[in-house]
């Protein structure tokens, strides 16, 4: 009973493998057969030799060192501003009223339209590159920051007031928690939009970076550089999912779809 | 949030704050904490719509008043002017022959729907004010309602009843002189409803607030008031002492016929 419980459990664990390895297999074998073309798609294998290579030399941990803080630096200077824009007009109908509209008229600009503009701003040195992920990633959080506050239980605020709660503590122990799944969710929003924005940036303005790394390799032909600069991409954005996954654990553990445990305690 | 609740039982000698002496007792010396109240000929419209219309009631100090109404007759808005969260368009709330202006710390209001913050656990929720010794109080106020055992749990988990009494928990922890009651067992099935009705009546002797219960359930106004007020048309139109004495029971004759003569009235 106990052993067919567990062959169950690793079938389980092992399904949603199977399609993407046998994929694998199946690009190996038509691109070494000679099906695909060596311009078109590299076999797994070779991308994996590049992998290497770029490894030991040290090229892909610059790139993705410098991809890397680009992303970061954007995120926390466009999300920190929509945050804070967020909560200022989430609290403030006098706020809100002001610069609401302004926002409403900078987000419906899509954002990748500025390049241009950024080039003759900045060049194309860093902070280019760093603005570009700073406004591509405002707007989701203030959009969700703003909702989130908006739409905090009006009851509970009351509530709050009556039990002898000052003006900032319902902010801190009230409206600030209960925005945060909408804010969390804004974030998400902006990760997504972070290294889509920082892959359209490096690939047009850049000497350094996962974008340049793949379109240097494009002028040399070497497709199993870009293809390895593709999948270094998606793990990255893979990985930042699981760490907004992780923190949607951690701060809203007291959600009912969080819930692992009955208690809190530990 | 919940980290450092987890054995919360031992933890309580802790000194959370530096002043733990001069700490108001947690177990009651205050017996005669009760103030009395006066509604004084208020006045409240919604548009053209008469609410209250020349309201004025006397509570002296400790008696349990129920109030009982048709839906929509006001009742909710009379407990939200003498909490101070609404302004009377004429007319004025004394407590202790003060004028009441603002929300008034000595006034609390048990809601018709526990309004706990779900991002809190228990003993955190009865403790929101987090005034000195919070920690302490809570814990003292948890036992009053029989939820220590709960205390670090989040409300998600709680059924009806165990909520409506963390709700009380949290309004007796700042000792207060008049205790308004909105409906508050509305909710809860009849079973539920009586163990409630047992334990108000019990933290009533023992705490002694002046307390307003707002109910459309007759019955339950005779069984737990010293008196009970009719509202109709904005204004009261009945007012009768019960002087039956405690504990009462439902199916008690005298107790059925006041049922029946304040139905009429209603």
């Amino acid at each position: 009973m106990k052993h067919r419980w567990a062959d169950r459990l690793s079938l389980e664990r092992l399904a949603p493998w199977l399609v993407p390895l046998g994929l694998v297999v199946l690009w190996e074998v038509a691109a070494r057969s000679g099906w695909i073309e060596q311009r078109v798609l590299p076999a797994p294998t070779q991308v994996a030799v590049a992998f290497w290579d770029t490894v030991s030399s040290g090229m892909l941990f610059h790139h993705v060192g410098i991809s890397f803080q680009r992303a970061l630096l954007g995120l926390l200077a466009g999300g920190g501003l929509g945050f804070a824009l967020g909560v200022l007009n989430g609290t403030s109908r006098h706020a809100e009223l002001l610069l609401d509209s302004a926002l409403q008229m900078f987000r419906n600009v899509p954002h990748l339209a500025v390049i241009p503009m950024v080039i003759l701003w900045f060049g194309i040195d860093e902070t280019a590159k760093v603005f570009l992920v700073a406004i591509g990633t405002l707007f989701p959080v203030y959009l969700n920051t703003f909702h989130g506050i908006r739409t905090v239980d009006h009851g509970l605020i009351e509530m709050a007031r009556v039990n002898g709660l000052g003006r900032a503590a319902v902010f801190w122990r009230v409206v600030l928690p209960g925005a945060m799944p909408s804010v969390l969710v804004g974030l998400r929003y902006a990760l997504g939009i972070m290294w889509l924005t920082l892959i359209v940036a490096e690939t047009i303005a850049a000497s350094s970076g996962i974008g340049y790394m793949t379109m240097n390799a494009r002028e040399f032909l070497q497709t199993d550089v870009v293809v390895l600069g593709i999948l270094v991409y998606a793990l990255l954005g893979k990985a930042a999912d699981v760490v907004t996954k992780s923190l949607e654990h951690r701060m809203l553990a007291w959600h009912p779809a969080y819930h692992s445990a009955r208690s809190a305690g530990g | 949030m919940g980290n450092s609740t987890s054995p919360a039982l031992k933890r309580v000698e802790v000194t959370q704050e530096p002043v733990s002496s001069d700490v108001a007792p947690v177990v009651d010396a205050d017996a005669a904490l009760g103030r009395p109240l006066s509604l004084d000929g208020l006045h409240v419209a919604f548009g053209e719509r008469k609410v209250l219309n020349g309201l004025t009631l006397d509570i002296p100090a400790r008696q349990f008043v129920a109030v009982v109404g048709r839906s929509g007759v006001g009742k909710s808005t009379l407990m939200r002017l003498i909490v101070g969260l609404d302004k009377p368009g004429a007319g004025e709330v004394r407590i202790d022959g003060v004028p009441v202006n603002g929300l008034q710390p000595s006034v609390r209001l048990l809601f018709q729907d526990a309004r706990l913050l779900p991002w809190q656990t228990v003993l955190n929720n009865v403790g929101i004010a987090r005034r000195p010794g919070w920690r302490e109080a809570s814990l003292a106020a948890l036992g009053d309602v029989g939820l220590v055992d709960r205390q670090s749990d989040w409300p998600a988990v709680l059924s009806g009843g165990q909520r409506q009494r963390v709700a009380l928990a949290r309004v007796l922890v700042s000792h207060p002189s008049i205790l308004l009651l909105d409906e508050p067992f509305g909710a809860l099935d009849a079973l539920t409803r009586s163990d409630m009705h047992a334990l108000l009546e019990r933290l009533w002797l023992q705490h002694g607030f002046t307390t307003l219960l707002i109910t459309h359930d007759v019955s339950e106004a005779v069984l737990l008031a010293d008196r009970v007020v009719v509202i109709r048309d904005g204004q009261i139109t009945y007012d009768v002492p019960i002087t039956i004495p405690r504990p009462r029971r439902r199916s008690d004759a005298a107790i059925v016929a006041l049922q029946s003569k304040i139905l009429e009235q209603v």
